[in-house]
């Protein structure tokens, strides 16, 4: 659907994109993670047309964005950062023009103006001046923009920033049935978002591309240290003393309060081995397990490994 | 185009824009018509169009000032990178919709000389040919004021530029005879030109070959033809001036000529400056 091959982007001196070079395939809805200032918005723009690229090139369903732009963009909706609206107008107006720019005319303009003011719920203020809707109708109106002229990719640029809790779960339901009609790829430097509602993943740090695929796929890859949490009413040194000599255990750290809590990491080894073999061995020496439990990596954490990690590396540099 | 060109339309009506310019120009040219026509009992049409061109210094940045500006300002240029349509395209709509909010005052007044025609002789042919050279004078200042709203993301400033701009324009024929006639200072004048022309030329087009090569050979060129024989840059500079005034070659429709070197000047100014806003709106792609 959308190829970008070893795009690279300087903005004066300022390298924002270094090349990158990635695969959009139909069907799926892509988040688009990474820290603020890694260069999402440059790439977002780039891939819509509305900035140039320094080198490399971008092919939207075979139509190369630099060489045949007119057709390459009426394969793409698109929701910048800042909502583009004019904020005289009503949404009915300003959806008349997007939609009479994208080349629609008459009774098929009225219909595709009806069926997005249905998809994103804006039917009831369709008639305000959108200098008076609150920020998530206004939003709404950005997304219902970029679904005109039923476009195959939906590209979105940080659709949930600034909005309420309620706005952005609606905002996010929006977005994930929009993901069951079109390619939806979005921006977000919220993981929860990310892993909530997308099912590939593509995370840029720096400017260039540090991960890329399935949620689930990611995570296996790049967490392979499992953590076991312990909790206890024996003491600190009976812990110590009883996971000792216990094989599969990397590193200890206990911590007394109430309760002893110990961290337990198993490194690339069996969680499952070790956590059988802790409760044998409590068992044996007569020792209470209040809680056992497994903590995988989340999403969380790769992103802190990928994006500290690229910058470990810059600092080598 | 013409989705663009809709849009500005009812931009401009849902403002106070468009009735502000045409009520301007109205007052303007109808006092101008008492003045000329109704107390000074003149039957003469044209003087009125020339005195009321002096409205333009001020009606013409405040029409134009937010048709680029504020699309930065609000970000909605964003939107016009994204559509399906050229940079040209949008441009030419923007200029078109500004032009038909300026023909339709200018329709009420087509209807003056008619009707002071029922009143005494008109000298018809006079009058229209004048206002055919007014309405391109008008056409070819905002098409001015478009490219100079499209350097700037501030309302207010592209308003003062093209206040400033249409001001020297209008009083340059005068201003001409108080500039430096001698062929040195032409010369002086022209190195000065030729040099603001390669550093505008290189900030729209961000192509440094181009800029430089055509400021530094224009600037050579300046000073070869000096040295080689500089009688002909004596009073060059103020005739310079008086070429480039568009309100001067108004004057000559006025006194009852049709100049068509004149109604090529105009369009050349239209096209000029839509392609230099075309490339002022491209260059925002590469920065």
């Amino acid at each position: 659907m959308i190829q970008v091959e070893h795009l690279t982007k300087y903005y004066g001196s300022h390298l924002a994109v270094e090349d990158l070079s990635f695969e959009i395939e139909s069907g799926h809805v892509y988040g688009f993670l990474g820290p603020n200032g890694a260069g999402k918005s440059t790439t977002m723009n780039i891939i819509t047309g509305c900035l140039s690229a320094t080198s490399g090139t971008v092919r939207i369903d075979g139509h190369d964005i630099f060489e045949e732009p007119n057709d390459a963009k009426r394969c793409i909706g698109y929701l910048p950062e800042h909502p583009p609206l004019y904020m005289s107008e009503t949404p009915m107006e300003y959806l008349t023009f997007v939609g009479e720019a994208k080349g629609l005319r008459g009774t098929a303009l009225k219909a595709q103006i009806e069926e997005v003011i249905r998809k994103t719920g804006i039917g009831d203020v369709s008639s305000r001046r959108i200098s008076a809707l609150s920020k998530g109708y206004k939003q709404r109106v950005g997304i219902a923009q970029a679904l005109l002229g039923n476009p195959k990719v939906i590209i979105l640029d940080e659709p949930t920033v600034g909005l309420d809790p309620i706005q952005i779960i609606e905002i996010r339901d929006l977005i994930k049935r929009l993901g069951q009609t079109h390619t939806v790829i979005f921006s977000s430097h919220i993981l929860s978002e990310v892993q909530t509602i997308c099912d590939r993943i593509l995370m840029i740090a720096g400017g260039k591309l540090v991960a890329f695929g399935e949620p689930e796929e990611l995570r296996k890859q790049l967490l392979t240290d499992g953590e076991i949490v312990l909790t206890t009413d024996a003491s600190a040194a009976k812990v110590k003393k009883a996971l000792s000599d216990m094989a599969g255990i990397e590193a200890l750290d206990i911590t007394e309060g109430e309760n002893t809590v110990a961290h337990i990491k198993t490194g690339s080894g069996d969680m499952n081995a070790v956590a059988r073999s802790i409760s044998q061995c409590f068992a044996q020496n007569g020792l209470a397990i209040y809680e056992l439990s497994q903590k995988k990596g989340s999403l969380e954490d790769m992103f802190l490994e990928l994006s500290e990690g690229k910058e470990t590396e810059e600092d080598a540099q | 185009m013409i989705a663009v060109l809709k849009h500005e339309l009812r931009l401009y009506f849902q403002s106070l824009t468009a009735y502000v310019f045409g009520a301007f120009l109205l007052a303007f040219v109808g006092i101008g018509a008492m003045l000329y026509n109704l107390q000074a009992a003149v039957s003469n049409f044209e003087y009125v169009l020339s005195f009321g061109s002096m409205v333009f210094v001020v009606i013409v940045p405040i029409l134009t000032m937010r048709t680029i500006a504020e699309e930065r300002k609000q970000k909605t240029d964003q939107l016009l990178y994204s559509l399906p349509i050229s940079t040209t395209e949008v441009i030419v709509g923007k200029y078109l919709a500004l032009v038909l909010v300026y023909m339709i005052p200018l329709c009420l007044i087509c209807l003056y000389p008619l009707i002071f025609a029922q009143y005494g002789e008109v000298y018809l042919l006079t009058s229209y040919g004048s206002l055919f050279a007014f309405f391109l004078v008008g056409a070819a200042l905002i098409a001015v004021g478009v490219f100079i709203s499209s350097l700037t993301d501030n309302q207010g400033f592209a308003a003062g530029i093209g206040i400033a701009a249409i001001l020297i324009n209008y009083f340059s024929v005068s201003l001409a005879e108080y500039v430096s006639a001698t062929a040195f200072g032409s010369a002086v004048a022209l190195f000065v030109l030729s040099a603001l022309l390669g550093w505008l030329l290189k900030y729209l087009t961000r192509n440094e070959n181009l800029g430089y090569g055509i400021g530094l050979g224009l600037m050579a060129l300046t000073t070869v033809f000096f040295l080689v024989d500089d009688s002909k840059f004596e009073g060059l500079l103020p005739d310079i001036m008086k070429k480039l005034s568009l309100f001067d070659r108004l004057e000559t429709f006025v006194s009852g000529v049709f100049d068509l070197t004149a109604v090529v000047y105009f369009l050349s100014v239209i096209v000029f400056f839509l392609f230099a806003s075309v490339q002022s709106l491209e260059k925002r792609r590469y920065n």
